[in-house]
């Protein structure tokens, strides 16, 4: 597909049907919605489990006009491997048929679970996308804390109190580790920003026509159950993560930064965290430690891609 | 219409799902508490609600103006948040 400028050079027809049992107001459907358009061409989507799947394929429906495939938590990469490799064998011995391989991951099963078979499927150079779509917890099963849960969000199993407030952790950096394995496309996307979204889909795209996987993509995917917040805010939320910089947009091509999103006057994080419940408890004064050492991280981590994007290649 | 097996000898072979896109047929419209009421007056046809809509539920018309398609509707009114002209309200389900 081409690059666009204008939302309405999108094409009309959907591969994702309404009827699925998402919560209202989910960040996740957008995405989908985008991704398979963006896409062009035979496409297989290999889903791990997540909030995704469990709840677009509820028995007997299915919301899916393309090619799915469930999978565990834990093999969603493996199994886009073994689906890459059976292609190639069938392209090779009789009259195959070439096809994008797309998998959908949330944070539990990218982060926590699945890194181990997404790490070996990286470093195996298979030629896929991988779209983490992270909601910051295990959303599905109840709200527990993930790898990829901010500093001081309030989860089932991270409850604020008076022992903690909140995660006591920093989120994992989950583009790092994927950086780390050299892979030729690695970018974030949000969907407060949807041409720059497509856009990305549609390079994505073209890699994989060129054979140039696997392509990573770190998708931000508003939860307004899990975050406690109005469903009307999901997309507000995810243009101030990136306003306050706590969210870069950026994108690295074979080694190359880019911050696709400069954000050159931030705003005030405790804008992000008071539309949120589980932030609310730190703007009270007793938490303001846990707020100036989200500030510090959020700094460290612009900086450092900023002098990493001025160093023009990585690797 | 319910897609939904009456015997098990009727289930295909590994509870596959062959009729691709067939949760159509469960009508989610019936969650919303607040439906969107769009003002095609102030609509500008920017496309955000079409694109932002999680449930399919704003229908582009051929001449990229929107409408909502009830059936599916949620209500969540991530629509009326990211109009940019406020076309559109959420009212309350069942007034009028």
């Amino acid at each position: 597909m081409s690059r666009i400028r204008r939302l309405n050079e999108i094409p009309r027809e959907e591969l994702f049907t309404s009827g699925h049992s998402l919560c209202a107001g989910c960040g996740i459907p957008p995405m989908v919605k985008m991704a398979l358009k963006a896409i062009d061409g035979d496409k297989v989507v290999v889903n791990a489990t997540c909030c995704l799947e469990v709840a677009t394929t509820l028995y007997p429906h299915t919301s899916w006009l393309v090619p799915w495939v469930h999978n565990a938590f834990e093999n969603a990469a493996a199994t886009a491997s073994g689906i890459e490799s059976a292609m190639k064998v069938l392209l090779r011995k009789r009259d195959g048929k070439k096809y994008k391989i797309i998998v959908f991951g949330g944070d539990g099963g990218t982060f926590d679970i699945g890194l181990q078979s997404l790490s070996g499927a990286l470093e195996r150079g298979h030629n896929f996308l991988y779209v983490c779509y992270d909601n910051e917890a295990y959303m599905n099963t109840g709200i527990q804390r993930s790898g990829g849960t901010p500093l001081g969000a309030a989860t089932t199993t991270s409850p604020a109190g008076r022992v903690i407030p909140g995660k006591p952790e920093n989120k994992k950096n989950l583009m790092d580790i994927v950086i780390a394995h050299r892979v030729p496309y690695a970018a974030t996307i949000n969907p407060a920003y949807p041409t720059d979204m497509w856009n990305k889909f549609a390079k994505a795209s073209e890699f994989l026509d060129k054979n140039e996987g696997p392509i990573f993509f770190h998708y931000y995917s508003p939860c307004p159950v899990g975050w406690r917040m109005d469903t009307s805010l999901s997309i507000e939320a995810a243009r101030l993560a990136v306003q306050t910089r706590l969210w870069p947009v950026y994108e690295v091509d074979h080694g190359k930064i880019v911050i696709n999103i400069r954000v050159n006057k931030p705003k005030p994080i405790e804008e992000y965290l008071k539309i949120q419940g589980r932030f609310r408890h730190l703007l009270k004064p007793e938490n303001k430690e846990v707020v100036e050492r989200l500030k510090r991280y959020i700094e460290s981590n612009w900086n450092r891609l900023l002098k990493l994007a001025e160093l023009g290649s990585i690797y | 219409m319910s897609s939904w097996p009456v015997k098990w000898e009727e289930l295909p072979i590994g509870g596959v799902v062959d009729k691709p896109g067939n949760s159509l047929e469960v009508k989610t419209g019936s969650w919303r508490a607040l439906k969107p009421v769009i003002d095609l007056d102030k609509c500008i046809k920017c496309l955000l609600c079409w694109v932002y809509c999680p449930d399919n539920a704003i229908i582009r018309r051929d001449d990229d103006y929107v409408e909502v398609d009830y059936e599916y509707c949620k209500g969540c009114g991530i629509c009326a948040h990211e109009c940019p002209t406020k076309a559109i309200d959420m009212v309350e389900e069942g007034g009028e």
